[in-house]
C-alpha cells in the first residue's frame, strides 16, 4: 500500500500542485488541443484563411502509402533502438558491476555519452560512416569488401541511425541498470552460487527478475526516446533518406509542418503520433507490467 | 514631501520630453534574413553603408537562422502582428508568400514611393522567377544563383580531353564519352556527381530545353496545375543517368551539396554539377588540383537553348507598417540595387548582380577577365529571353514536392524503381500535394 500524506488544511494540497497544473495546462494541454483543432483545418501559414475540412487531413494521410510505410519504419526503428540500447546497457552494467578496480572512473566514462546532444551524436557517426568521408566506412569498404553506402541504400542508412541513436541511450540505460544491480542483495546470489547455479542461471533467475521494474521503465523510456528525441540524429545524418527509408514519423511532422508549412497535415500527423505513443505505452502497462515484480 | 513632489515632477516631465527625442531618431526598418558568417558580414556592411548614406532611416538586420527558420519566424511574427518590414524567403516559398495576402508587392511599393524603376534593366531570368502572371515583380531578388558544371582539369588532361568552352555547352552525349574515358582509364572512381538533383537535373534540365515542369505555365497561371516531369525527355534523361550509374559514369552523392562536393574535392569524380555559389567554396578547399567551370550540358539537336533558372532567395515587404516606413523600405531596396552594392555583393558572395548595369560595369572594369569562373553562370542565365516555361516554377508545397522528387530519384539510383515508374509516382504524389494546397486557398 502506498503511504498517504495528510494535510491539515483542505486547500493546501491544491495550492501546492497549482503551479505544476498551470505549467502542464499551458505547455501540454493547450498546444495539444490547438494541434487537434488544427488537424481538422486547412489553413495558410499566415493564418488569414482557414477552413474546416472534417477528416480531410487524416484521409489524405492514410491513403498515402508512404505514410503507412513511415509508421512501419518508425516501429522497426524504435524496436531496434530499444533492443540494442537495452541489451548493451544491461551487458555493460553487469560487467561494470563486477569491475574491481577504478569502478568510479569506469562508470563515469560510461555515462559520458549521455551528455552528448543527439545532433552531435549524429554528426559524429556521420563522420565515421559517411561513404565519402567516413573513416570507418572507408575501412569497411576496403577490408570487409562490403559495398557500404548509407547515402544510397536504405538498410545501411537505417543501421547507421540505429547505431547513432542507441549509442547515446546505452549510457542512460547503463545508469539505471547499474543502480538496479547495486540493489540486488548479494546474499541471494551467494546462496544460489553455493547451491551450484551457473553465472548465467544466477543472472536469469535472480538478478533479472529483480531488475524487471528497471527494465520495464527503461523500455518505456527508450521507446519514447526513439519516437521523439532521435529527431536531431535523423536531421543531421539522413534527413529521412534515402528514398524515405529513414523518414520516421516525428521527422515527417517537422518536414511537412515546419519546413513545408502544411499545418493541417502536420497537426494530423502529430495527433496520430500522440495516439500511437499513448497506445504503445498503454499496451506496455496493460500486458508487460503484469510480469514485473515490484518490491522484494 | 517636497523632494518627492519635485522628483515626481521630473519623472512626468521626462515622460513628455522623451517621445520628442524619439521622433528625432531615424525611422527603424527591420530586415530579417538568413545570411550568416561570411555572407552575414557582407549583409551587415551593406546595411551599415545605407545607414551612413542618409539620416532619415535606420535599417536593422537580424539573422533568424536558416531559410526555413527565417520564414517560420516571419510567419509567427506576422500572426503576432510584430512582423519585420523585410523578410528574406527562399525561392520555394514564393508561392506561399504570394498568396499570403501579407505582402506589399515590390512593384507597387516602388511606384507608391515615387521611384520610376526601369525593370527592363534587370536580369530578366532573375526577375521572372518572382513575377506574378501579369509580369509584375512581387519581391525583390536578393541572392540568386544557377547551377553550372565544375570539372577537374588535371583529370581531363590525363584522359586527353581538351578543356571545355566557358560559353558553349557540351552535349550530354559528349559528357557520356568524356566520363567513359575517365572511368575506363581508371583516372577517377566515377565520372560525375550532382548536387541538388531536383534543381539541377530536373528543374534546370526542363527549363534549358523549354520542357514544361508543370502545367499552367509551371503553375504561374493557376493553382490547378499538375506536375509533368514524367514526360519522355525527362524520363530519358533520368534513365540515361541511371545507366551511367550502372557503369560508374555517374555516382549518387546525396540530396544536398555536401556529399557531392566532398566527392569532387576528394578527386573521386571528374565532373560536379552545383550552384555557382560553389565557386567560393572550391576556391577555399581545393589546393591539389586545377578545376574549371563550364555551362550545364544540353541535349544534342536542341534548336533553341533556353536560360537556366535560379535558386536562392528574395526580399518580401510585409504588410502592416506606416507609409513613412515603406518609403524607407523603398529607399533601401533602391540602394541595394545600386551598382556599388550589386558589385560588392557579387564580388564577395558570387551571387548574381541583379541589374544589367552592374554586370556591365563589372565587365568594363575587367572583373570577368580576372575571374572567368563568374561569367559562366551569367551567360547561361542570359542566353535567351525567358519563355513562359523557362522563367521559373510557381508551385505550392514546393518543399514537399522537392522531397518527393528526391525520394523517388533515390529509388531509381538504388535500383528499386524504373525511371518511368519513379517519375510517374513523383507526379502522382506531388499532384496530391498540389490539390491540398489548392483546396487551402480556393
Amino acid at each position: 500500500m502506498i503511504k498517504r500524506s495528510f494535510f491539515k488544511s483542505r486547500y493546501l494540497p491544491y495550492l501546492l500542485i497549482f503551479p505544476q497544473i498551470l505549467v502542464t495546462l499551458t505547455f501540454f494541454y493547450w498546444p495539444a488541443i490547438q494541434g487537434i483543432i488544427q488537424s481538422f483545418l486547412l489553413s495558410d501559414p499566415f493564418g488569414r484563411q482557414s477552413k474546416f475540412v472534417w477528416f480531410y487531413n487524416y484521409i489524405e494521410l492514410f491513403t498515402d502509402p508512404l505514410y503507412l510505410k513511415s509508421i512501419f519504419i518508425t516501429l522497426v526503428f524504435s524496436i531496434a533502438v530499444a533492443s540494442v540500447s537495452l541489451s548493451l546497457g544491461l551487458f555493460i552494467a553487469s560487467m561494470a558491476n563486477r569491475a574491481l578496480r577504478a569502478k568510479a572512473v569506469v562508470r563515469t566514462l560510461l555515462i559520458w555519452p549521455y551528455a552528448v546532444a543527439p545532433a552531435i551524436s549524429g554528426i559524429m557517426w556521420l563522420f565515421l560512416l559517411h561513404p565519402s568521408y567516413g573513416v570507418v566506412a572507408l575501412g569497411i569498404k576496403k577490408w570487409l569488401g562490403v559495398n557500404w553506402n548509407p547515402v544510397l541504400y536504405g538498410s545501411d542508412a537505417m543501421i547507421m541511425i540505429v547505431m547513432a541513436s542507441a549509442w547515446k541511450q546505452v549510457s542512460y540505460n547503463f545508469v539505471f541498470f547499474m543502480a538496479g544491480l547495486q540493489a540486488v542483495p548479494k546474499s541471494l546470489i551467494e546462496a544460489a552460487a553455493i547451491d551450484g547455479a551457473s553465472p548465467f542461471k544466477r543472472f536469469w533467475f535472480i538478478t533479472f527478475p529483480l531488475l524487471s521494474p528497471t527494465f520495464f521503465f527503461l523500455t518505456v523510456m527508450n521507446i519514447i526516446y526513439s519516437f521523439f528525441e532521435t529527431f536531431g540524429i535523423i536531421h543531421t545524418v539522413t534527413q529521412g533518406g534515402p528514398g524515405g527509408s529513414t523518414n520516421i514519423l516525428v521527422y515527417k511532422v517537422y518536414q511537412d509542418g515546419f519546413v513545408g508549412l502544411n499545418l493541417g497535415s502536420s497537426s494530423a500527423q502529430s495527433v496520430v503520433l500522440m495516439s500511437l505513443i499513448i497506445l504503445i505505452t498503454f499496451l506496455q502497462f496493460r500486458f508487460v507490467e503484469k510480469k514485473v515484480q515490484y518490491g522484494g | 514631501m517636497r523632494v518627492l513632489k519635485l522628483f515626481l515632477f521630473f519623472i512626468i516631465a521626462g515622460c513628455f520630453i522623451f517621445p520628442v527625442s524619439v521622433f528625432a531618431k531615424p525611422v527603424t526598418i527591420n530586415w530579417w534574413h538568413a545570411q550568416r558568417s561570411a555572407r552575414g558580414k557582407v549583409v551587415a556592411k551593406m546595411i551599415q553603408e545605407f545607414n551612413a548614406s542618409q539620416s532619415e532611416y535606420e535599417v536593422v538586420g537580424t539573422f533568424k537562422g536558416n531559410y526555413d527558420e527565417t520564414m517560420n519566424a516571419g510567419v509567427a511574427a506576422f500572426r503576432a502582428k510584430k512582423q519585420p518590414h523585410l523578410l528574406q524567403v527562399f525561392e520555394v516559398g514564393t508561392q506561399t508568400m504570394m498568396l499570403s495576402g501579407a505582402v506589399y508587392p515590390v512593384f507597387e511599393l516602388m511606384k507608391d514611393a515615387g521611384y520610376n524603376v526601369d525593370w527592363s534593366r534587370y536580369l530578366q531570368a532573375v526577375l521572372s522567377y518572382y513575377m506574378n502572371a501579369d509580369g509584375n515583380l512581387m519581391s525583390m531578388p536578393f541572392n540568386s544563383s544557377t547551377p553550372v558544371m565544375y570539372y577537374n582539369v588535371d583529370m581531363f588532361k590525363k584522359a586527353g580531353i581538351a578543356p571545355l568552352s566557358k560559353s558553349e555547352p557540351i552535349t550530354w552525349d559528349e559528357l557520356g564519352d568524356i566520363t567513359k574515358k575517365i572511368v575506363s582509364a581508371d583516372i577517377a572512381k566515377a565520372g560525375m556527381v550532382t548536387a541538388w538533383q531536383s534543381w539541377t537535373q530536373i528543374e534546370n534540365y526542363s527549363a534549358i530545353h523549354n520542357i514544361a515542369f508543370a502545367s499552367k505555365a509551371n503553375g504561374y497561371e493557376g493553382l490547378d496545375c499538375e506536375l509533368e516531369i514524367n514526360n519522355p525527355q525527362v524520363v530519358h534523361h533520368i534513365a540515361m543517368l541511371k545507366s551511367w550509374a550502372d557503369d560508374n559514369r555517374f555516382m549518387y552523392g546525396g540530396q544536398k551539396y555536401q556529399g557531392p562536393k566532398a566527392e569532387f574535392i576528394a578527386r573521386n569524380v571528374a565532373v560536379y554539377m552545383d550552384s555557382i555559389s560553389a565557386i567560393a567554396k572550391l576556391k577555399k578547399a581545393v589546393n591539389n588540383f586545377k578545376w574549371d567551370v563550364a555551362p550545364l550540358p544540353v541535349e544534342a539537336g536542341t534548336k533553341k537553348l533556353q536560360n537556366s533558372i535560379i535558386g536562392g532567395a528574395s526580399l518580401w515587404v510585409l504588410n502592416g507598417h506606416s507609409k513613412k516606413e515603406y518609403k524607407g523600405v523603398a529607399a533601401f531596396l533602391k540602394f541595394l540595387s545600386s551598382n556599388a552594392m550589386q558589385e560588392y555583393w557579387h564580388k564577395e558572395t558570387g551571387y548574381f548582380p541583379i541589374t544589367i548595369d552592374a554586370y556591365e560595369s563589372l565587365k568594363s572594369k575587367g572583373y570577368y577577365k580576372a575571374n572567368p569562373f563568374q561569367e559562366v553562370g551569367i551567360n547561361q542565365l542570359n542566353r535567351a529571353i525567358p519563355t513562359k516555361i523557362s522563367r521559373g516554377l510557381r508551385l505550392g508545397y514546393f518543399v514537399q514536392i522537392r522531397n518527393i522528387i528526391n525520394e523517388e530519384l533515390e529509388q531509381v539510383w538504388n535500383g528499386k524503381k524504373s525511371p518511368k515508374a519513379a517519375l510517374d509516382n513523383a507526379v502522382k504524389r506531388s499532384n496530391a500535394q498540389l490539390r491540398t494546397f489548392e483546396k487551402t486557398y480556393e
